[in-house]
């Protein structure tokens, strides 16, 4: 084999994949989820928990969200008894996938040869009596992340989020039927995978009557919560001989971030830090956009994927419009199909790792109804939105 | 449309830090303070000890016009507080001083619908408790 380029030169692969049962108030701890998710994936990749010798996570502790972390590095870390010859859980990272690129780094620099890197979510049952307010539960004041936001009453990203969205829209006329189009892409996918959330068809007209959240996002614009788990395992290439599955290359990376960690002060409202990101992940390799086969973008919010189809270079700022309006484009037979397990807006918010997990099972070809076109080899996953982004460039070659 | 203000029975409160304890209070005086650098002549927000341009730490809290246009908007709809009832408006206002600064707030005195980029605003303060919570509506015309 010869020498491989990217940040890691190859060193680091992903060898298995695992997801835990996934819904609405399953009633279901975190880390109960957590630990399905971890020796699914553990299995996946032909392992047992006494191989896995590093362990990685997004966000970590102290998220004050009920239950924005299902469960800790440590946590986990007890509850399976690992040894562990490194480990890390951040937030302040690339994204919710930026502890998998640190596990990359981990294994290429040899500091471990297997990490589990697992996301877990149960906000749908740790928010299930209250809602989204109980997210603010108990606090006189409001918390320093909502200092500047909470006293004008946006006190969610769907606020955040919808500024940008109708700036972009007043600026280069992005219509609500044009962003639709990501909404209805994401719902006709999850008709395909047995563990999305909403699998019933939306209609245009269904998209366009729904209630407004926030202007220009209606509530099919918003990713839906759910309870689960996401892992998988990054492995050191020399490591993996002899592991069952083909191992899937981490060509690149997009870690950047070239302005301040704002919503609001961005010096171009129309873009994102998904922008700096996407710049640094084709910087770090030889491959380009025209390489990607089909993608994986995070959608918490429908405005997010069109940022991220900018920003990667699949269409020209300001021009997303015309590039998904009909939908053909994106659609699971077309040029670049996208987010084909119905993404966190159907298939239900395992908040970006998700996408990873969705990536590996196409490149594998396990996809089922919903997979790919055969020959399909290199996907890019891109997760995160305003001040938050992270992607990674993978391929079966 | 002008649609009359009628102030809220609640408002999340910050809890204001020593970098932002002139911004939730200079409403007390009528003013809008904003972190300024002595060096670079930086407006920036939020406020902080050093001016993230030029690196200087010769900053301070510094009286601007109050007066901006809307950068970006969105109309809340959805209820996220009981005691803060939507519809209302949030934006994103660009400093007159210095259009690239910008303050988040709510616009007032408006009917939504008739918000738009490019809305010329101006200040108003809005007292609970400790703290002058900083509003923007259309600028009067006889200013």
């Amino acid at each position: 084999m010869g020498s491989r380029g990217g940040p890691f030169e190859g060193k680091a692969v992903v060898t298995g994949a695992g997801k835990s049962q996934v819904g609405r108030r399953l009633g279901r701890t975190g880390l109960d989820l957590t630990v399905e998710a971890s020796l699914r994936a553990i299995a996946d990749a032909g392992l047992t928990p006494d191989d896995i010798d590093g362990v990685a996570s997004y966000p970590g502790p102290g998220t004050p969200d009920p239950g924005f972390s299902g469960a800790s590095v440590h946590e986990l870390r007890n509850a399976l008894g690992l040894r562990s010859t490194w480990y890390i859980s951040s937030s302040e990272t690339a994204g919710q996938i930026g502890p998998v690129i640190e596990a990359c780094m981990a294994v290429a620099t040899g500091l471990a040869n297997h990490v589990l890197c697992f996301r877990s979510v149960w906000e749908s049952t740790a928010q299930a009596s209250k809602g989204r307010g109980s997210v603010l539960a108990g606090t006189g004041r409001a918390n320093p992340h909502h200092e500047f936001f909470g006293p004008y009453g946006a006190i969610s990203a769907a606020n955040w989020l919808a500024m940008p969205a109708q700036r972009y829209m007043d600026e280069f006329g992005l219509t609500r039927e044009q962003l639709g189009a990501i909404a209805i892409n994401a719902r006709t996918n999850a008709a395909l995978n047995p563990d999305a959330i909403y699998r019933d068809p939306m209609s245009m007209q269904d998209y366009l009557d729904a209630r407004m959240i926030s202007d220009p996002l209606c509530l099919y614009d918003c990713d839906v919560p759910c309870d689960g788990a996401t892992a998988v395992i990054v492995s050191r290439r020399s490591a993996a001989n002899g592991l069952p599955r083909q191992p899937l290359t981490v060509e690149s990376v997009g870690t950047g971030m070239f302005e301040r960690a704002t919503w609001d002060q961005r010096a171009d409202l129309t873009t994102m830090a998904a922008h700096d990101a996407a710049a640094t992940l084709w910087e770090r390799t030889d491959m380009t956009a025209g390489d990607v086969d089909f993608a994986q973008l995070y959608d918490g919010f429908s405005f997010l994927t069109v940022q991220w189809l900018e920003a990667l270079g699949f269409c020209e700022h300001g021009k997303v419009g015309h590039y998904i309006e009909g939908g053909e484009r994106i659609a699971l037979r077309g040029e670049l199909p996208l987010n084909t397990s119905g993404g966190q807006l159907s298939g239900g918010r395992l908040h970006g790792m998700g996408f990873l997990h969705e990536a590996c099972v196409q490149l594998w070809r396990e996809g089922g109804e919903r997979q790919v076109g055969g020959d399909a080899e290199v996907t890019v996953v891109a997760v995160g939105g305003g001040p938050v982004a992270g992607a990674m460039l993978l391929s079966a070659r | 449309m002008s649609v009359p203000y009628v102030r809220p029975e609640f408002r999340m409160l910050p809890a204001p830090t020593p970098e932002s304890q002139a911004y939730w209070t200079g409403g007390r005086h009528g003013e809008l303070l904003i972190h300024r650098c002595r060096a670079c002549r930086n407006f920036f927000l939020p406020g902080g000890p050093v001016c993230w341009r030029c690196r200087s730490t010769d900053v301070a809290p510094e009286p601007v016009s109050g007066r901006g246009t809307v950068a970006a908007y969105t109309v809340n709809r959805q209820t996220w507080l009981p005691a803060f009832p939507p519809p209302y408006t949030v934006a994103l206002i660009a400093l007159a001083e210095q259009p690239d600064t910008r303050v988040v707030s709510n616009i007032v005195d408006i009917d939504p619908a008739d918000v738009a980029v490019g809305l010329e605003v101006e200040v108003f303060f809005e007292e609970w408790e400790d703290v002058w919570i900083p509003l923007f509506r259309p600028v009067q015309e006889a200013s």
